[in-house]
């Protein structure tokens, strides 16, 4: 896993919130896009990954495809914390020699098929006793289940143990919203946010905010992924700079996991399970925090920023409000973070545009183009199992 | 033990009547929890009203939320104990928009340690704006409608 593996495409559908077309079409039309911008053939594709919340299971994505023979295909379990999974297990199948061309792909109609921030009274389960189902009965029937819930308990008890106040989570926001405001791929382009706007927000789940809560889309992500032997004599025929060296690919799951809250474990503030992904990330890579110039941190919720941000190494933990208050994380600062709006300003597509804007970070092609840009650090969903990557010039 | 709501949202109470309409805690209408083998106990507990705990038989360690093994001593065997029903506030949300399944206004969700050193999630019927992290809470039961019974906290008398 380290360096041995290349992503040489991305692609993307727009993202909406509400695609007028079906979930599969969305996939197809990213995975199309991504092949086309990595100059490889539909049917050479022999690996297939996505995430098992998508819909669009990989024998109807092959099938579409026109895929006559498969050799590598899985589903990392969840959402949010499997984005950047599926890239890790795409290039530890590339090593092992079971494909050659891997596609990670997430598609969905979250925002006009499937919202994800609807509390549901059958959440608890009353059928099937799934392990899940037990895991949300301990908390589905006192109205705890929704994502914003979740994370809205960590966030509080965040703010006790660190004094971290709610304009702490309101620069995360705002940092996006001002990245956003420049891309006009981002559902927010043009609508930068001020902190009085995010305080003036009504509150979702006290102490969050409308504002520290990322949007409801509807879009497609693919990625694909080569040897890394591949993708450089691919940049020498071309002498384009397309491909991007995975440097460092890991997943991460902490003590006691229970669905994304971490309520039982001794310390609650801190993403132990990013933390683990991250000194493997450092580990392979033999880079540190320090040598990173552009951090793609998965922003479902803004505290859980802050949290990552501390549990990657940038500050110590409890110092992350500190650490972006003089605009640290925005385009012109210390360490610019996601230079595409995120998640809070471009798009909810369980962080895979994410990964996308990472590898344009690299190339030189973002909208909002950090100059020099060599290391770019991508987690996915913090406090869930998870899983990171650190992206290098190949 | 008492099966109504907590004493905080009685009509004297100056702090909780403004919003006791809001914050009464549901008796019908919430998720019905999923039980297997491992945690039936815990529902026919609070059934009986008492909250109880498991623990393991061969260390002794508590464990919530339950499970089929010991994650320490790694023995199937165990059995439970019945808390004391009292810890503290440990951290709390309150569900405003949308409102929670069952709640007809904002749901204060509250994560509780109890003195045993364990955490349950929880209600409470208590304005918000005057919970404080660390002060002393305990259990309380509603019985449901479908037949089941979850906790509440309250402030001790």
């Amino acid at each position: 896993m380290t360096g041995k593996a290349a992503i040489v495409g991305i692609g993307a559908t727009e993202f909406s919130k509400n695609s007028g077309r079906s979930e599969l079409r969305l996939a197809i039309e990213c995975i199309t896009a991504a092949l086309a911008d990595a100059g490889i053939a539909p049917e050479e594709v022999n690996g297939l990954l996505t995430l098992t919340m998508d819909n669009n299971g990989v024998g109807s994505v092959a099938r579409s495809l026109g895929i006559q023979s498969v050799s590598f295909f899985a589903e990392i379990p969840g959402g949010g914390g499997g984005g950047c999974g599926t890239v890790a297990l795409a290039a530890a199948a590339i090593e092992a020699g079971l494909a050659d061309v891997v596609v990670c792909y997430r598609a969905m109609n979250e925002r006009s098929q499937e919202r994800f921030g609807l509390p549901s009274a059958t959440y608890g389960g009353g059928g099937l006793a799934t392990s899940a189902a037990i895991d949300r009965s301990w908390h589905a029937p006192y109205g705890l289940s929704t994502p914003a819930s979740t994370i809205g308990m960590t966030a509080r008890r965040y703010m006790h143990e660190y004094g971290a106040r709610s304009e702490d989570f309101g620069r995360v926001s705002v940092a996006s919203r001002r990245h956003a405001a420049t891309n006009p791929k981002a559902w927010f382009y043009g609508k930068p946010i001020t902190l009085e706007d995010h305080q003036a927000s009504r509150m979702i789940v006290d102490p969050l905010h409308l504002l520290d809560c990322c949007q409801e889309s509807d879009g497609g992500v693919a990625i694909v992924v080569v040897s890394a032997e591949r993708a450089r004599a691919s940049a020498r025929a071309s002498g384009s700079r397309s491909g991007v060296l995975i440097a460092g690919a890991a997943q991460g799951m902490g003590p006691e996991p229970v669905l994304m809250s971490n309520y039982y474990r001794d310390v609650i503030t801190t993403t132990q399970e990013t933390g683990i992904a991250a000194r493997q990330l450092w580990q392979q890579s033999g880079l540190s925090a320090a040598d990173i110039d552009v951090a793609i941190l998965y922003d479902h919720f803004t505290p859980a920023v802050l949290m990552q941000l501390e549990a990657l190494g940038f500050c110590g933990v409890g110092e992350a409000p500190d650490f972006i208050r003089d605009g640290a994380i925005e385009i012109d600062g210390r360490l610019p973070v996601n230079t595409h709006g995120g998640q809070l300003g471009e798009a909810y597509i369980h962080g895979f545009n994410g990964i996308a804007e990472a590898v344009r970070q690299l190339r030189g092609t973002a909208v909002n183009q950090v100059k020099d840009t060599r290391n770019v650090v991508v987690t996915s969903g913090s406090h869930v199992p998870t899983s990171a990557l650190v992206l290098s010039r190949l | 033990m008492t099966d109504t709501v907590s004493p905080a949202s009685s009509p004297d109470s100056a702090a909780s009547s403004a919003l006791s309409p809001s914050l009464s805690l549901p008796r019908s209408g919430r998720s019905f929890p999923a039980m297997n083998d491992d945690t039936a106990f815990f529902w026919e507990g609070t059934k009986a009203h008492q909250l109880l705990i498991q623990r393991c038989d061969s260390c002794g360690r508590l464990r919530h939320p339950p499970g089929p093994a010991c994650p320490h001593c790694h023995s199937f065997e165990w059995n439970t104990v019945v808390a004391a029903g009292t810890g503290t506030l440990y951290s709390f949300v309150v569900q405003r928009h949308p409102t929670a399944p069952a709640f007809d206004g904002p749901a204060v969700i509250v994560l509780v340690e109890l003195d045993e050193g364990v955490r349950v999630i929880s209600n409470v019927a208590i304005d918000p704006d005057t919970l404080v992290i660390g002060e002393r809470l305990e259990v309380g039961f509603i019985d449901q409608d479908e037949g089941f019974t979850v906790t509440e906290f309250h402030r001790p008398a």
